[in-house]
């Protein structure tokens, strides 16, 4: 058990009277049961998708593009076809139609066209994984190649503004006159900060077995939500949603990037429309994955901040250029952090895309914040130093009374009590703030601070059905998702309380669409959305059957519309402290201690809670020194695009790493008193490395991954 | 072309014609039902796939089955006797040494041959010197468990779960 169950200091307690759907009481929800599909996965038992047993599979590879833009002229798949073990191959001319063209990504082999290098343009069928992946190098392709184009500047003459960005946001956003006011104000930090192109990289590759039983299609599919991947293809081939069932029971990460479908979805369903009867297996290969399954756009931010000698802001200028591809838009919403962070008369935000001949960028977890506060949290040590102020205090100077650009009351705002209770913990009172002040056997020390935050979304639209079986055992049916997020154990325990009964006393099923509609594992809204599904479900069995309901007895009901939606600002925050060791010969940056202190709601299981947390940070280290996507402007393509060119962190690059958080209950949120907590553990962590490198070496890196390279110029 | 070989699989015999061109990851996923290594990258970069071969640790996606004829393989799944986790296993729930899951079996096997390759005196990176036995500090299990990636960050729950298994004088 970890020691972080005691939470925070801060005896924070739910404000009077109780949210619009009323507290649950905490029984289950607040202890620590293990990972209730733990062993399974321990051992390697539990199934992903492509594990599931399968009479007389077949194999699916696909062949990529090679060329970054332009069509094909001419693919011959006669070699491939008569290669032994081949059933099918799959091309442009040969796949079956498509119903719909809405999303160009998953308008797969339905055109001579190439909108980037690496995009499916065959695929081939075949009785054994060797069989189909020989036979894909066997098929001929001509091109009539044009001039591509990859590249990303603010220097660009067609960077244009979106409609909206991510999530819905507006695209610009203006109060006051900041650029009036960052012109007169005392003092001035403006600075471009850059994070590169990253890929999500979840373990598991993103897979899709399809079996086409006419009229029955079945997807085994590795996803974040069963119900709108069979929405998407239901869509997409012009089939009943009734027609489709996708099962994904266990999925092997995600982090955004199993989000909504991709391409290999639908390949995988061509495939099998060609052999009825027999389950194509496929599984993009680790290489594939870097250019069909989204990445987080590399971003360029021009950050400008005002204030008055004594750090209070006057001006916030956040102006962000990043990509999308050209056939269908993705933006980032980057700067949208910076809408609420900090007080200021004055703020301007604006994004600008240029739209590029490569894959589409995606999700990725916490899209916006994650690199929008490295650049702004960067920003504001930047300031602290500028003015000869701690970064805690200058942060804590501007602390807003109100939601700064709507005016609106926040439901539970408690930056500045984690970057006290952070401060104390990690004895932030005994530093130096003079950079470049402790050097030891040759190495630099520092410490950082920066700030996070993650909204609090809950998603319309999920169900919950609940019966009470004949052995005295709830059965809770959501076609929820666990990507490693722990669904399985803390929707469990949600609905323990929400019956009144002990946690084995629930049977949860999850993943699958055959049990009612669940809206996607994202923007950290999983457990929120479906848990008050289940806490609507559990009280309307209630009302319909009383407190002591007999066998059989059932009921459900969906995610009820929340009254404080629009009336409040509702995030999570968090503080990060960081300390770094820069070697003063080689550059190289060590993390010796890290430290996440949050604000979330109720901690459902602290247990798997800190698990999430510390991946978070955990993910922010990696992004803040070793990840990095490049792309050979030559093809179009991401060249180091596997384990061994894309570092992750590993273990060794990790140290004394823990999380904790503020002891709260948010019965502003939901029943459970809970916000999200997937995605905020990554936001600002690259920025609390990187002003800890600031702080051991004097040199401000603005540029991530930070790498030797940048500490030695 | 196929060949006729003899795996003993988590303890069980088991024998298969196997194409040539088969790695020994595939021939456990998608010829005997044992999908317990996992498939991560099938490039002997991340890890899952990793194995107990003979005793050893080894990545089976760049095994070639014919290659590993008369071979015993334990499996994570097969650490665990008859249903009973082995106490790395244990120590790995009780840590939550996991997320998603994936990597983590191969996590497994990793950690128990890693266990045994400290106790025979192997020395890592991070030894001082290369003849003294190595003492298993956390910086040591960190190195030596460096080849098994984990994307959900569990790594600081992975170590102090290999701590405690060695605590209880666990050996592979």
């Amino acid at each position: 058990m970890s020691a972080n169950s005691d939470g925070g200091r801060r005896p924070a307690k739910p404000s009077a009277g109780t949210g619009v759907n009323g507290l649950l009481e905490p029984h289950a929800m607040g202890t620590s049961p293990a990972r209730m599909d733990g062993a399974a996965k321990i051992m390697g038992t539990a199934p992903y998708a492509f594990e599931h047993r399968f009479e007389r599979p077949v194999y699916l590879h696909p062949v990529q593009s090679t060329i970054a833009r332009g069509r094909i002229t001419r693919i011959d798949s006669r070699a491939a076809e008569s290669a032994e073990g081949v059933i099918a191959v799959v091309t442009h001319e040969s796949a079956p139609r498509l119903a719909s063209a809405e999303n160009k990504e998953l308008w797969v082999l339905q055109s001579d066209e190439v909108h980037f290098r690496g995009q499916f343009i065959a695929a081939v069928i075949a009785e054994s994984p060797e069989a189909a992946h020989q036979a894909a190098d066997l098929v001929g392709v001509e091109y009539e190649a044009a001039p591509h184009d990859v590249s990303l500047s603010v220097a660009r003459k067609d960077l244009y503004a979106p409609k909206t960005v991510n999530a819905g946001y507006p695209t610009d956003t203006e109060e006051g006159d900041a650029e009036a006011a960052f012109a007169a104000a005392a003092v001035k930090v403006d600075a471009t900060y850059t994070t590169p192109m990253e890929h999500n990289s979840p373990m598991e590759p993103h897979t899709t077995v399809a079996l086409w039983q006419p009229p029955k299609l079945t997807l085994f599919d590795s996803t974040q939500s069963v119900h709108s991947v069979r929405t998407t293809v239901a869509k997409t081939l012009g089939l009943q949603v009734d027609q489709i069932r996708v099962i994904s029971p266990y999925v092997g990460g995600g982090f955004g990037s199993k989000g909504e479908p991709h391409a290999h979805n639908i390949l995988a369903v061509l495939a099998a429309l060609r052999a009825p009867g027999r389950a194509v297996k496929l599984a993009l290969t680790r290489q594939q994955m870097f250019c069909l399954a989204g990445y987080r756009t590399p971003t360029i931010q021009r950050f400008r901040l005002g204030a008055a000698r004594d750090g209070q802001l006057t001006s916030i200028i956040h102006d962000v250029v990043e990509l999308t591809s050209r056939f269908r838009e993705f933006a980032e919403q980057t700067a949208v952090p910076t809408r609420l962070m900090y007080a200021s008369p004055n703020r301007r935000t604006r994004h600008r895309l240029a739209a590029l001949d490569l894959p589409k960028p995606s999700w990725m977890r916490a899209p916006g914040e994650t690199p929008g506060m490295f650049a702004g949290e960067v920003a504001m040590d930047e300031l602290a130093a500028a003015c000869g102020l701690d970064p805690i205090e200058l942060r804590v100077r501007n602390e807003p009374a109100r939601d700064p650009e709507s005016g609106k009351p926040w439901g539970n705002r408690h930056l500045v009590e984690c970057l006290r209770e952070g401060a104390r913990r990690f004895s932030w009172d005994q530093r130096d703030p003079k950079p470049r002040q402790r050097i030891e056997a040759g190495w630099l020390l520092g410490s950082g601070v920066a700030s996070s935050t993650y909204p609090r979304y809950i998603l319309p639209g999920s169900r919950a059905a609940i019966r009470l079986g004949g052995e005295g055992r709830y059965v809770v049916r959501i076609g929820a998702a666990d990507l490693g997020t722990g669904t399985w154990t803390t929707l469990t325990q949600i609905a323990a309380d929400a019956l009144g009964c002990p946690i084995d006393a629930v049977k949860l099923e999850i993943g699958d669409t055959e049990l009612p509609n669940a809206t996607v594992a994202g923007g950290s809204s999983g457990i929120s959305s479906w848990g008050c599904a289940i806490v609507a479900a559990a009280r309307e069995l209630r009302r319909v059957h009383g407190s002591r309901p007999p066998p059989g007895a059932e009921a459900s009901a969906e995610t009820p519309k929340d009254a404080d939606d629009n009336r409040l600002a509702q995030h999570s925050f968090g503080a990060q402290f960081a300390e770094v060791r820069v070697n003063a010969e080689t550059g190289e940056v060590r993390l010796s201690r890290m430290l996440g202190v949050f604000s979330a709601g109720r901690i459902i299981n602290p247990r798997l809670a800190r698990s999430q947390f510390i991946g978070g940070m955990t993910m922010g280290l990696s992004m803040a020194l070793h990840e990095e996507s490049v792309i050979d402007e030559r093809f179009g393509h991401v060249i180091n695009h596997d384990f061994a060119g894309y570092h992750i962190a590993v273990n060794a690059d990790v140290a004394n790493l823990d999380a904790v958080w503020l002891d709260e209950v948010d019965d502003r949120s939901n029943p459970m008193g809970s916000r999200g907590i997937g995605e905020i553990g990554i936001v600002g962590a690259a920025a609390a490395i990187a002003n800890a490198v600031y702080h051991a070496t004097g040199k401000r890196v603005r540029d991530l991954p930070i790498t030797p390279d940048k500490l030695l110029v | 072309m196929k060949t006729s070989i003899t795996l003993r699989v988590d303890g069980e015999q088991r024998s298969l014609a196997i194409d040539t061109r088969t790695t020994l990851l595939d021939a456990l996923r998608e010829h005997l039902g044992v999908t317990s290594a996992k498939k991560g990258c099938d490039h002997g970069q991340c890890g899952a796939c990793t194995v107990l071969l003979d005793g050893r640790r080894v990545t089976t996606c760049l095994c070639l089955a014919v290659a590993c004829d008369g071979a015993t393989i334990t499996t994570a799944q097969g650490l665990a006797t008859g249903g009973t986790l082995h106490p790395v296993q244990q120590a790995f729930l009780e840590h939550d040494a996991l997320q998603c899951g994936y990597c983590t079996p191969g996590q497994v096997c990793s950690a128990v041959a890693m266990i045994e390759e400290a106790r025979a005196g192997d020395p890592s990176f991070v030894t001082e010197g290369l003849t003294a036995p190595a003492e298993l500090s956390d910086e040591e299990i960190r190195e030596r468990m460096s080849g098994n990636l984990c994307r959900c960050g569990a790594y600081v729950n992975i170590v102090a779960a290999i701590r405690e298994a060695m605590g209880q004088g666990v050996r592979s």
